[in-house]
């Protein structure tokens, strides 16, 4: 799954010279080092396409002795998640990974590991849910994890998938955070695509990424004994719950400087979103995931054309930076957002598009806005669509009509602007 | 201190309490008295991982407590689960030098017979089979209490609960339980038991072995649930020891498949003498009672054949 491309020493001015190699790596194959030179105390593993490499390179990461770490070959996705928080509380830099169905069946143990604030760290290669069953890619199973409290980092190529990771186990663990964090990477498109990796190696990310920080606790401990995950009747649940609203509000302040040290220490730098020639754009798309890297393909294209296109790329969709979309959509003319998801009977299908209408609503800005689903169970997206669905907002924006309803995009025999008439 | 010698009398129970008072448990609660002298043997350095249910959610109302262990309550079905990523994570630690390698905590998992037979069945096979050094502590009340008294695949033949109602044309549980015993049998661990809070020193003993033994152990140990059961809450222990004297109840451990039964009981009580203590029987003919002392009458026979001995007489009116 991986081969060396060559021996690199790079010579960039300031950074640290860490970049030992250029290797070729699948998305599973680099979450997998990830993991491995975390140093990861213990791992719950279960089989779920298109994940499962994750797993098997885990498990051949401790049998050659090159991670010590228990691996739980669990019998199901929602006791793999169970044991990892449960590790977590012991003390354990603890990780899992899940597709899908294997999320869903986890899911009421999403809200319980963020509920107890314990810092376990996730990959999810984005795969579409049942049914029918399907196993390529879309953004269903993530979005479906909205609602349950953790930090959710999205990936756009391969080397993200690693540095997401890294950064992960710092952000959960620290001690004003202690939260779970989930990386996505877009099933088979990132976790299946060999691309150029630059894995930091175990001690770089021992040191971007300390284990068991100061501050940090284990919260089962004999010398120590406490009661975790209580009762919390009416007197005292909703004040549990306002600590969790805050912890990963905050969190964003962890996030943001994770990624600016990440930058300055590796060259390359992660915010809350990625700004793609935003500076004179008048039409906007937001979109997240490998997704991302077709909009851009499409941006590219519109350039040439002189059409002033630029598109937002989210990658932290929990927090969900609200402040900084807004400020990136101030000055365009049009918006609209792409994305894998579909939120069945909202106000507006694409889940997406209702957050950042939400968040520019409560701004005072409102202009010309439209959203698209397009990808659903692994359909491709061509660039050629992307331009057409930014054709289809500069007609909007000059047309100034109100679209109430999502553009499902490329559903044979079916004209996307039908669904405006219904 | 974990009970380290072995249990011959009450005597040798330890005096110190280390399951708080305060609880909202109900009085005459069998899992209460089975809490406490659970905490008696596993002392101070055992980590708790609780499933949902009665004991949960009576022991643990924010900002109290009753456990002076470290404790962790996640959800209804994944006590196995829970128990093994704490011993994971603490063989891991160990390995590392985060915590002292000699130092010995163990992990105890404890749920009620829903979180166990039923919805829990599954992370407990997967948490046996791995091999998980855990030991695994079943109350069972035999029905769905902490809800109100719900049928589960541990409730025995006839009784009534509120799925199971006593009807014109159903008259309460059709099926008996579930032999979870076979089931913990089947996954060939190192040391199962069952227990009654009727016999503390039995009880307490097979605690201990558990807690002493390397790899999964489970105890399995009937719990009487005064409002479930409808019986009169002085009656909690009466009941329990008549379970045993019918041969509703036999008391047994297996070590290494070895089965062996520790309390024997040569002159068997005929089974009307639990029923009748309990409103949840109280609806059965002679004709269902019959039915059930011939059921109990195989199952001793084939609890003797197992162990190769009369362990078990027979039934003296």
């Amino acid at each position: 799954m991986s081969l060396t491309l060559e021996k690199k020493e790079e010579k960039k001015e300031g950074l640290k010279q860490v970049i030992g190699r250029r290797i070729a790596a699948t998305g599973n194959y680099a979450a997998a080092l990830a993991v491995r030179d975390a140093d990861i105390d213990v791992a719950a593993i279960y089989p779920i396409t298109p994940q499962v490499q994750i797993a098997e390179k885990i498990a051949e990461f401790v049998a050659d002795g090159e991670l010590d770490a228990e691996v739980i070959h669990v019998e199901g996705e929602h006791s793999a998640l169970s044991a990892v928080v449960a590790a977590a509380a012991t003390g354990a830099r603890a990780f899992t990974a899940t597709s899908s169905q294997g999320l869903e069946y986890m899911h009421e143990i999403l809200y319980i590991a963020s509920s107890l604030r314990q810092p376990v760290v996730m990959a999810l290669a984005t795969r579409a849910l049942s049914a029918p069953i399907n196993i390529w890619n879309d953004y269903a199973d993530a979005f479906g994890m909205r609602e349950t409290g953790w930090i959710m980092l999205f990936s756009e190529n391969v080397q993200e998938v690693y540095d997401n990771l890294v950064q992960a186990f710092r952000i959960a663990e620290h001690p004003d955070v202690l939260l779970p964090v989930v990386v996505t990477l877009d099933g088979y498109i990132l976790s299946h695509t060999v691309e150029p990796l630059e894995p930091l190696g175990r001690e770089e990310v021992l040191s971007f990424a300390p284990k068991r920080p100061r501050g940090y606790r284990p919260v089962l401990d004999p010398d120590y004994p406490i009661t975790v995950g209580t009762l919390g009747t009416p007197h005292w649940y909703y004040e549990a719950k306002y600590q969790q609203v805050v912890a990963l509000r905050e969190s964003k302040r962890v996030i943001e400087e994770a990624g600016r040290e990440f930058g300055k220490k590796y060259g390359r730098e992660y915010g809350l979103i990625e700004k793609y020639m935003m500076d004179d754009a008048e039409l906007a798309f937001v979109s997240l995931g490998a997704t991302a890297s077709l909009v851009k393909a499409a941006v590219d294209r519109l350039r040439k054309e002189g059409v002033k296109a630029g598109m937002i790329k989210i990658r932290v969709l929990r927090p969900f930076p609200a402040d900084e979309i807004a400020e990136a959509l101030e000055n365009v003319e049009a918006w609209a957002t792409l994305n894998r998801a579909i939120s069945y009977g909202a106000a507006i299908e694409e889940p997406l598009f209702t957050e950042i209408a939400a968040a520019l609503a409560v701004r005072g800005i409102v202009k010309p806005m439209a959203s698209f689903v397009h990808g659903m169970g692994g359909r491709d997206i061509f660039v050629r669509e992307i331009v057409e669905m930014y054709k289809k907002l500069d007609e909007i924006r000059r047309s100034g009509r109100r679209v109430k309803r999502t553009y499902f995009w490329g559903v044979k025999g079916h004209d996307p602007e039908e669904d405006q008439a219904m | 201190m974990a009970l380290s010698k072995p249990v011959r009398t009450i005597w040798d129970i330890p005096r110190e309490e280390r399951f708080a008072p305060g609880h909202t448990m109900c009085q005459g609660c069998g899992a209460a008295i089975i809490m406490r002298h659970l905490t008696k043997v596993i002392g101070k350095d055992a980590i708790i991982v609780q499933a949902t249910g009665c004991v949960e959610v009576t022991t643990t109302a924010f900002p109290r407590t009753s456990w002076l262990n470290p404790w962790l309550h996640l959800a209804f079905e994944n006590a196995g689960a829970g128990a093994s990523g704490v011993e994971a994570a603490l063989k891991a630690l160990k390995r590392k030098g985060v915590i002292d390698p000699n130092r010995k905590i163990k992990v105890v998992a404890i749920a009620g017979d829903g979180g166990t037979f039923d919805i829990g069945l599954q992370s407990l096979s997967g948490m046996l089979e791995r091999g998980h050094n855990v030991m695994y502590v079943v109350y069972d009340n035999e029905a769905y209490m902490n809800t109100g008294i719900q049928r589960s695949g541990a409730t025995p033949l006839g009784a009534w609960t509120t799925t199971t109602p006593v009807g014109k044309k159903m008259r309460g549980e059709l099926r008996p339980k579930k032999d979870l015993i076979g089931i913990a049998l089947a996954h060939r661990i190192p040391y199962i038991a069952t227990a009654s809070p009727a016999y503390p020193t039995d009880m307490v003993e097979k605690l201990r072995k558990a807690y002493e033994t390397e790899g999964p152990s489970l105890v399995h140990i009937i719990s009487p649930c005064t409002p479930g059961w409808r019986i009169r809450n002085e009656d909690t222990i009466k009941v329990a020891r008549l379970a045993v004297l019918t041969g509703m109840w036999v008391l047994l451990e297996i070590v290494n498949g070895k089965p062996r039964v520790t309390v024997k009981v040569p002159k068997r009580k005929p089974v009307r003498e639990y029923l009748k203590l309990q409103g949840r029987f109280r609806h059965l003919t002679d004709e269902e009672i019959a039915r059930i002392q011939k059921m109990v009458d195989e199952y001793v026979e084939e609890i003797n054949r197992w162990v190769g001995e009369q362990a078990i007489g027979p039934v003296e009116e």
